[in-house]
C-alpha cells in the first residue's frame, strides 16, 4: 500500500507515455495495404521536398550573383518565409492548444489524478508543439537545405540550424497556449472554439489578401521602383528586430556569409526559456478555471421557424426522407462554426483569383486572338483544381462525420443511395453556383468569344459534378470515422489519393477538349473549315468521362457504405 | 416476431456470435443476460441491420432481414447502448428527422414527438441544440426517437444506464404498455432486477452461446436440478461462472 503521507509525482515522460505508445502501435500496425501507402506518401513527399528544394536552390544561386544587392535579396527571402512560420505556427498552437489543454478526451483522467500543475503543463504544451509543428519542420528541411548547399554553410550548419529553430517553434508553442488560457477563462470553450475558428479563417483571409496587395514578386523586378535607393531601403529594413524570426534570419545568414553572430541565439534560447517559465505561472494561476469552465457548454437554441418553413417548402417536392436528409446536412453545416467560416477563406480565394484574372495584361502588344482565348481555356483548369480543393474541404468529410451517428442511419429503413445523393446535392450545388459565377465573371472580364463562353461554361458544369461525385467516393471508400475535427479529414491518405484523381481528371477533360477548341479556333483565325466529327469526339468524350467520374465514385461509395460495420 | 436461426458472427478467428436460435413472439418483452463480451450487443445490432452476420437469418415481423432490409427495418426500432446523435439538432429536429427517415412526417408525428418529450421531461429542451444535453437527457431522446415512428419490434440494448430513478420508472412502465398492445421488445440488460421483474422471458449467453433460455419459473426450474438456485442473479452467476467472490478475496488481499 503506497505511504498516504508521500506525494505522488508521475512524471513527464509517464505522461507522454500513451502519446507515445498510440503513435507507435499505429506506426507498427500491419493493415491491409500500408505499404502501399507509406510509398505513395513517401514519394510524394519526396517529391515536394524536392521541388521546394529546386526551387529556392536556384532562386539562391541567382541572388548571389547579382552583386551588392544578392545579401539583401536573400536575408528578405528568409525573412518573409520566417515571419511566414511564424504566424502559422502562432495559429496553429492557439487551436491546438484548445484541443490539447481543454478538449481532450484523457484530460478528466490526467486532471483527475495526482499530477503536478508543471508536469501537466510541459506535457499539454509538448503535445501542442508537436501537433502544430510537424509540418512546418518538414517544410523548413528542403528550405535550410536550399540555403546550406547554395551558400556552402558546411557540415556545422545543420546543427546552427537546429540550435536556432528548436527555440523560434518553443515561442509560438508557448504564446499560442498562453493566449488560449486566457480565451478560456472568458468564454466558454465550445464558443472559444467558434471564436477561434472564425478568428484563424480571417487571420488567414487576411494574409492572402495581405499577401496580394503587397505583390512580393515586385521585389524581383527592381525597375518597378521609383528609385534604385527605394528600393535598397526597403530590402535593408529588418522585418522586426524583436521578433524571434529575425533573430533565426540574422543567425542563419550570419553563419552563411561567414560572419557568426552568436547574440541572436543567445536572445532566441533565453526568449524561449522566459516565455515557459511565464506561460507555466500562467498556467498555474488560470487553468483550472479555465479547465472548469471549459466543461461548460454553451447555450444555444435553435427556434428558426421562418427558415425551417422555407427549407420544408423548397424541398418539398423530394419527399419525406430525402428533404429531411437534406434539411439534416443543411443544418449541420451552417450549426457548425467550423465548417462554415471556411466559406470566408472561400470568398477571399475567389476574390484573390478574380482579381488575378483581371490584371492579366490581355490587351497588350503582342496578345493574339489565340492568347486571349486560350487563357480562358486554362482558366478552367485552374478554377478545377480550386473547386477540387474545396470539395476536398466540404464534401470529402461528409461520410466520415456520420461515423458515430452511423447506427441510426443504418439501422433506420433509408436506402443508403439516398443518404449519398442528399450529400452530393447539399454538396454539390453551391459549388456548382460558385464555379458557374467564377467562370461567368472571369469570362466577361476577360470578353472571351461565345464559343469559348459556351465551352467554359459547360466545361466547368460537367467537371463540377464530377469533382464532387469523386469526393464523395473516395471519402466513403477512405472514411475516418473516429475523427471528430472535420479539417483533419481532408488531410489523409484518402484526401490525398483524392487530389491526385482531381488532378488527373481536370488533366483527361481539358486534354481531350484542347483538341476541338483548338480545331474551332484556328477556323476562326484562318477561316479553315472544322470538323464536327473531331468536335463531338472531343466534347463527347470529355462529357462522358465527367459523367463516369460523377456516378461510378458514388455507385461504389454506396456499396462500401453498405458493407460497412459499426 | 424476431426469429433468429443459427446465427452467427465471426471476425476473424474469434466467433463473437455462435450458431444462435431464438424465437420472440409478438406482445413479448425478452431479456437478453450475460457477462461483458458475451456477444450480447453483437447480437442486438445484427437484428437492427448494423451488423452483417457471418451466417444464419434473421427474421423481423416475418420479413427476412438479409433479402428485404429496408421493409424489415421499418418495422423495428433501435436504441443503442452509447447515445451519439447529431450535436447540432435540436431535440425536436432529431425526432422529426428520425421520423422522416422511416418516411413518416406531419400532425400525428408532432405530436407524438412532443408527448414523448414531455414524458421524459425534455419538453423544455426541445429547441436545444443536443450539444447541449447530458448523457442521460441524450438517451431519453434516443429512447424517444425509437417510439416516434411506432415500430412493431423494438431493439434495446442497454436501456437505463445513465438514466434517473424517475426515468427508468417510466421506461418500464413504458415497456410494459407496449407489449401489452402487441407489440415486441427484445433488450439486452446488466440490470437482473429489471430482467427478473420486468422480462416475459429471458436468455443467458456467454460467450456467444445461449446457454439458458425461458421463463423465471423455468430457469428456476431447471437451475434446481443443479443446485436449486433462487433468484436469476444466482442462476446468471452459476451459468457465467460463479467463482466472484473467491476472486475478491484474492484480490483485496494481494
Amino acid at each position: 500500500m503506497p505511504d498516504a503521507g508521500a506525494r505522488p509525482d508521475p512524471s513527464l515522460e509517464l505522461l507522454l507515455l500513451p502519446k507515445w505508445l498510440t503513435a507507435r502501435s499505429r506506426a507498427m500496425s500491419n493493415e491491409h495495404g500500408r505499404g502501399g501507402r507509406f510509398t505513395i506518401l513517401g514519394g510524394i513527399g519526396l517529391l515536394f521536398w524536392g521541388f521546394i528544394f529546386t526551387v529556392l536552390y536556384k532562386l539562391l544561386v541567382y541572388f548571389r550573383n547579382v552583386p551588392d544587392l544578392g545579401p539583401f535579396l536573400a536575408g528578405k527571402l528568409l525573412g518573409l518565409i520566417l515571419i511566414g512560420f511564424f504566424s502559422i505556427l502562432l495559429l496553429s498552437n492557439i487551436i491546438t492548444a484548445l484541443s490539447s489543454f481543454f478538449l481532450a478526451q484523457d484530460l478528466d483522467l490526467l486532471v483527475a489524478a495526482p499530477v503536478d500543475w508543471l508536469t501537466l503543463y510541459s506535457a499539454k504544451l509538448l503535445e501542442t508543439a508537436v501537433a502544430s509543428t510537424w509540418m512546418v519542420v518538414l517544410m523548413a528541411v528542403p528550405m535550410f537545405a536550399a540555403f546550406g548547399v547554395a551558400y556552402h554553410g558546411g557540415l556545422v550548419f545543420p546543427l546552427l540550424v537546429v540550435a536556432a529553430f528548436v527555440p523560434f517553434l518553443v515561442v509560438p508553442a508557448v504564446i499560442g497556449s498562453a493566449i488560449t488560457l486566457i480565451l478560456v477563462n472568458v468564454f466558454p470553450a465550445r464558443r472559444t472554439r467558434d471564436i477561434l475558428s472564425v478568428i484563424a479563417v480571417l487571420v488567414a483571409g487576411g494574409i492572402v489578401l495581405l499577401f496580394r496587395i503587397v505583390r512580393p514578386e515586385r521585389l524581383a523586378r527592381p525597375e518597378g521602383f521609383r528609385s534604385l535607393v527605394e528600393f535598397v531601403t526597403i530590402l535593408r529594413t529588418p522585418t522586426s528586430p524583436f521578433l524571434p524570426s529575425e533573430w533565426v534570419q540574422r543567425a542563419v545568414l550570419g553563419w552563411l556569409n561567414n560572419r557568426p553572430d552568436y547574440l541572436p541565439l543567445y536572445l532566441l534560447w533565453s526568449t524561449a526559456a522566459a516565455a515557459f517559465v511565464v506561460g507555466a505561472l500562467l498556467h498555474r494561476a488560470l487553468y483550472m478555471d479555465g479547465f472548469s469552465k471549459a466543461q461548460e457548454s454553451a447555450q444555444r437554441w435553435a427556434r428558426n421557424h421562418a427558415t425551417h418553413r422555407i427549407g420544408y417548402r423548397v424541398l418539398a417536392p423530394l419527399g419525406i426522407l430525402r428533404r429531411e436528409l437534406m434539411l439534416k446536412e443543411l443544418r449541420l453545416f451552417f450549426r457548425d462554426t467550423t465548417q462554415w467560416s471556411q466559406l470566408i477563406l472561400l470568398a477571399v480565394l475567389v476574390i484573390v483569383y478574380v482579381f488575378n484574372i483581371k490584371y492579366l495584361p490581355l490587351r497588350g502588344e503582342g496578345i493574339t486572338f489565340f492568347l486571349r482565348n486560350v487563357i480562358p481555356f486554362f482558366n478552367v483548369l485552374l478554377a478545377g483544381f480550386v473547386l477540387a480543393s474545396i470539395a476536398a474541404r466540404f464534401i470529402f468529410p461528409s461520410v466520415s462525420l456520420e461515423g458515430r451517428t452511423l447506427w441510426l442511419l443504418k439501422s433506420s429503413p433509408m436506402p443508403v443511395r439516398d443518404l449519398l445523393w442528399a450529400k452530393f446535392w447539399v454538396g454539390t450545388l453551391p459549388l456548382l453556383i460558385l464555379a458557374l459565377g467564377i467562370i461567368g465573371v472571369t469570362n466577361v472580364l476577360l470578353q472571351v468569344s461565345d464559343f469559348m463562353f459556351a465551352v467554359s461554361v459547360m466545361t466547368i458544369a460537367m467537371m463540377t459534378l464530377a469533382l464532387c461525385g469523386m469526393a464523395l467516393g473516395f471519402g466513403t471508400l477512405y472514411p475516418q470515422f473516429e475523427t471528430e475535427n472535420a479539417a483533419q479529414i481532408p488531410t489523409s491518405f484518402g484526401g490525398l489519393l483524392y487530389m491526385i484523381a482531381s488532378v488527373a481528371l481536370i488533366a483527361v477533360v481539358i486534354v481531350l477538349e484542347a483538341r476541338p477548341v483548338y480545331s474551332y479556333l484556328s477556323a476562326q483565325f484562318y477561316g479553315t473549315p472544322t470538323s464536327r466529327g473531331e468536335m463531338v469526339l472531343g466534347f463527347g468524350l470529355a462529357a462522358a468521362v465527367c459523367v463516369a467520374a460523377t456516378l461510378v465514385p458514388i455507385g461504389i461509395a454506396q456499396r462500401r457504405l453498405e458493407a460497412v460495420e459499426r | 416476431m424476431i426469429s433468429l436461426r443459427k446465427l452467427t458472427k465471426r471476425y476473424g478467428s474469434f466467433t463473437a456470435v455462435d450458431q444462435i436460435d431464438l424465437e420472440v413472439p409478438r406482445g413479448e418483452l425478452f431479456g437478453f443476460l450475460g457477462p461483458n463480451g458475451a456477444g450480447k450487443t453483437t447480437t442486438l445490432r445484427m437484428i437492427a441491420g448494423i451488423l452483417k452476420p457471418s451466417g444464419g437469418s434473421i427474421s423481423i415481423a416475418g420479413v427476412d432481414l438479409a433479402a428485404d432490409p429496408i421493409g424489415a427495418k421499418m418495422r423495428l426500432g433501435f436504441i443503442p447502448d452509447r447515445p451519439f446523435i447529431y450535436e447540432k439538432l435540436t431535440g425536436a429536429e432529431f425526432l422529426r428527422f428520425v421520423a422522416g427517415l422511416y418516411d413518416q412526417e406531419g400532425a400525428e408525428v408532432e405530436h407524438r414527438a412532443r408527448e414523448l418529450m414531455a414524458l421524459f421531461d425534455l419538453e423544455e429542451w426541445r429547441d436545444e441544440l443536443v450539444e447541449s444535453y447530458s448523457h442521460g437527457m441524450r438517451q431519453k431522446l434516443i429512447i424517444s426517437s425509437a417510439f416516434v415512428h411506432r415500430p412493431e419490434v423494438m431493439v434495446v440494448d442497454e436501456p437505463m444506464v445513465g438514466l434517473d430513478p424517475k426515468a427508468t420508472k417510466i421506461l418500464k412502465d413504458l415497456f410494459r404498455e407496449y407489449t401489452r398492445r402487441g407489440h415486441t421488445i427484445m433488450m439486452s440488460t446488466h440490470t437482473l432486477e429489471v430482467a427478473e421483474t420486468l422480462c416475459d422471458r429471458v436468455a443467458i449467453i456467454a460467450k456467444g452461446k445461449i446457454l439458458a433460455c425461458g421463463t423465471m419459473p423455468e430457469l428456476r426450474a431447471s437451475a434446481a436440478g443443479t443446485g436449486g438456485a433462487e433468484g436469476l442473479e444466482q442462476i446468471f452467476l452459476r451459468l457465467t461462472g460463479d467463482n466472484a467472490a473467491r476472486q475478491l478475496v484474492e484480490v483485496l488481499d494481494a
